[in-house]
């Protein structure tokens, strides 16, 4: 099993000052390179817990509905060689529609939403697909510069199939006017590897009189599936 | 062949998404081994203490093999040892794991690393995840490790877990300046 190093360009560098809260966080040694060991090439599969139908219906973990734009997240998470993931865990989480997380350090002035938890998790079926029930978040302000606002965002979690393939991320909605002005975004140099981020509109996944569909594909490293031999 | 989805910061809220119920117990009573627990602090390069730090970690069971179809040698892994640990630190910047002392696990070229621990750390402000590894120091293996090895020698201490009392030890992560933890690129 042969893991190959990210092309440059694709992960944001620690060191991204226009995200201010990088400055005093981004180790300054240089980073050691090491080879890919069974310690590497091993991890959670499958880490933990029971999942429950509504783990992935965000909409329906309480008494009644979550104010907002019903919205339906679905995509397949795949290796670099287009390989689906199956049974690999997704975690999301997000703000409400007001742009308020249910999280105790949230200052945010905008209501919360008893009917929203904001968090959900799934696994992939045996093509890699995923697929969330949820209410689009909304944009919130942030103090790392003057007028800063956050694009609308959901962040995801992943682990696939290794120690390597973790993967912690945000997925954007496309058409997001806050998107150009938003530093954690542009952390990533290569424009295209942005665009990866940003979920398509998707007519086929839009359910009439029902919920607007998103795709969103993740790519994680790894290029053979072949469990290895030692 | 696909491009790779980039990463982003966890950002500060993120807690109630990835908590785990005691996600600090690596290995329940009932699993083989020498039975420790591991306490640190996550601190910045003011020396901050960071409330907001997700401390993952993976690791072998006391005959040093992994819970995971890549790692074929000897038998199952036991019920009590699940491998995988995740905390988020607490108002202090406090983590603490509860698990066995690995085996060895194989290394480059036939040879044997140190028992360890590979750790990610993941925080507000950090834009990718922070790999590093827990080796203890009373280990007399370190010497022969080769992924120790590839640490310059002054730093090598930055990753080894002090022996406080019995079986508690103390590792703590500095991300930045004076006693600045030694980070892998994998």
């Amino acid at each position: 099993m042969i893991y190959r190093r990210p092309p440059a360009g694709t992960h944001p560098p620690n060191n991204s000052p226009g995200y201010r809260s990088t400055i005093l966080r981004h180790p300054k040694q240089p980073l050691v390179i090491i080879p890919h060991t069974m310690s590497e090439l091993t991890g959670p599969v499958y880490p933990y817990g029971r999942i429950d139908a509504n783990d992935s219906d965000l909409t329906r973990q309480h008494a009644g509905e979550p104010l907002g734009e019903r919205i339906i997240v679905q995509g397949r998470v795949l290796d670099e060689d287009g390989r689906p993931i199956p049974k690999t865990l997704v975690e999301v989480w997000q703000a409400n529609a007001a742009g308020r997380y249910a999280h105790r350090v949230d200052a945010h002035p905008a209501p919360l939403d008893p009917n929203f938890s904001g968090a959900g998790r799934t696994l992939t079926d045996d093509d890699g697909r995923y697929r969330f029930l949820t209410i689009r978040p909304g944009a919130y302000p942030w103090r790392n510069h003057d007028n800063a606002w956050r694009p609308a965002h959901i962040h995801f979690s992943l682990f696939g199939t290794s120690f390597l393939s973790r993967l912690i991320t945000q997925m954007y909605f496309e058409g997001d006017p806050l998107m150009p002005h938003d530093p954690v975004l542009h952390s990533i140099p290569d424009e295209r590897a942005r665009q990866r981020l940003v979920a398509r509109f998707d007519m086929n996944v839009t359910e009439p009189e029902w919920a607007l569909g998103y795709t969103f594909d993740i790519v994680l490293r790894g290029s053979n599936a072949t469990p290895m031999e030692t | 062949m696909n491009g790779l989805t980039p990463f982003q910061t966890l950002g500060p809220f993120f807690d109630f998404g990835l908590v785990i119920p005691n996600g600090g117990i690596i290995a329940e009573p009932g699993a083989a081994g020498r039975h420790v627990s591991i306490a640190g602090v996550v601190r910045d390069g003011v020396n901050d203490t960071l409330p907001d730090a997700l401390v993952e970690v993976w690791q072998a069971n006391a005959v040093g093999k992994y819970r995971h179809p890549a790692d074929s040698r000897g038998g199952d892994v036991e019920a009590a040892f699940y491998g995988f640990g995740r905390v988020v630190t607490d108002e202090n910047g406090r983590f603490t794991f509860n698990t066995i002392v690995p085996g060895r696990v194989p290394g480059p070229d036939g040879s044997l690393q140190a028992p360890h621990l590979a750790i990610g750390i993941l925080a507000r402000g950090l834009l990718t995840r922070l790999v590093t590894r827990l080796y203890f120091e009373d280990e007399p293996s370190n010497g022969e490790d080769p992924v120790l090895a590839l640490v310059p020698a002054g730093r090598r201490s930055t990753m080894l877990a002090r022996r406080i009392d019995g079986d508690q030890y103390r590792f703590d992560i500095k991300l930045q300046g004076d006693g600045e933890t030694v980070f892998f690129d994998v």
